[in-house]
């Protein structure tokens, strides 16, 4: 929930239109999320995609139970979440073994490249060992011309091979947040 | 321990059932699981035997992509407890075809029974109600239940509702419901026309 740095005069990142195209394409439906500046601009074109259902969340633990429920129902989702938030959803990571269901998220990082606020780095440096440890795949994009066919493969390993999948959105891509007084 | 005047667990849930017809139930983590097996196994019955705090939000997703059907979540006070949070989520959502019961015994059961939160001062109708769910019920006569059950059932457009029920402590005998979590999540996608992948 914390604004990222802009540099002046800086285009709006397009990757971000690429991860939308992605999702609408494998027919997303359940779009939970916790808010990240990092997906701040996914979230403002899922709230404004009447296909779509944007469900923000109290912590992002429910957003795996909701993905569960919506799959039994016949829809997919994609979590969306900052890495602070993997680390409150283990117990329900069971559930992607347990059911054996389509499971994506889409992680921005915090605690690397530059972080400033030093309590984003434990859970960003152990974020991709706890997503592993708990059977989910992880692939990583780092630089704006590789997002697209990050995600796309992460959406078809995950919705077509029921293969539980995160996609790390690299702080370096995203950009380290700027606190200035 | 048991106590006099209170409603049987197994009789709630039987009653909250007995009028089923296209309904998908979960089932929380517990003895709520034994209650909804004990009134009869069903391929839309969604049995959790852990994600403890998940029970609604499973109910959430159920709900959102199968707007037409009832979803009932039957959950205990332990497991609502983890999930609290969840219900300003459905609150915020307003799902009309979700239904939440919490069967309150007011102690962890399945570990030696423990005394909850809403033993004292924790009010789950309240805090549903303080989450903009505006069908918020008490259940203190069998009538009370009949009545929801049947527009839990009928009216898939008059939710969320959620409703919760002092229930007799004592531990019944277990009815164990299928625990493979692949089965019961594809035996419910088969019963809604889903094919496997």
């Amino acid at each position: 929930m914390h604004a990222r740095s802009e540099t002046p005069g800086q285009a709006t990142p397009s990757w971000p239109e690429d991860i939308f195209g992605i999702l609408q394409r494998f027919d997303v439906r359940q779009v939970p999320y916790v808010p990240d500046a990092g997906h701040s601009q996914l979230i403002e074109r899922v709230l404004a995609e009447p296909s779509m259902r944007a469900v923000p969340l109290t912590t992002e633990e429910e957003g795996v139970a909701l993905l569960a429920g919506a799959w039994a129902g016949g829809q997919r989702g994609v979590l969306l979440m900052q890495s602070s938030g993997v680390g409150n959803c283990v117990n329900m990571f069971s559930l992607t073994q347990i059911f054996r269901f389509p499971f994506l998220t889409l992680v921005t990082m915090r605690g690397e490249w530059g972080e400033f606020n030093p309590w984003q780095v434990p859970m960003g440096s152990i974020t991709p060992g706890v997503l592993e440890l708990a059977g989910i795949k992880v692939l990583r994009a780092s630089h704006p011309n590789e997002v697209r066919d990050v995600v796309e493969a992460a959406a078809r390993q995950a919705y077509e091979a029921c293969t539980p999948t995160a996609v790390l959105l690299s702080q370096r891509l995203i950009g380290a947040k700027v606190f200035v007084k | 321990m048991s106590r006099a005047n209170l409603l049987d667990r197994r009789s709630v849930v039987s009653t909250l059932l007995k009028g089923r017809k296209d309904a998908i139930v979960v089932g929380g983590l517990g003895a709520s699981t034994y209650d909804i097996a004990a009134a009869g196994d069903h391929e839309r019955n969604f049995y959790l035997w852990g994600a403890m705090g998940g029970a609604v939000m499973i109910g959430l997703g159920v709900a959102l992509a199968q707007p037409k059907l009832p979803v009932v979540v039957i959950t205990g006070d332990g497991e609502m407890l983890m999930g609290m949070g969840s219900l300003a989520t459905v609150g915020l959502q307003q799902p009309k075809n979700l239904s939440i019961i919490v069967l309150d015994n007011e102690v962890y059961g399945e570990t030696g029974g423990q005394a909850s939160h809403t033993a004292s001062n924790t009010d789950l109708v309240g805090v549903a109600k303080a989450c903009g769910i505006t069908d918020v019920r008490t259940f203190a006569t069998v009538g009370d239940i009949e009545a929801f059950a049947a527009s839990m059932h009928d009216d898939v457009s008059g939710g969320p509702r959620f409703a919760s029920v002092k229930i007799d402590s004592a531990n019944l005998e277990r009815v164990l419901a299928s625990r493979d979590g692949t089965f019961i999540v594809n035996r419910i996608r088969g019963a809604l026309g889903f094919s496997p992948i």
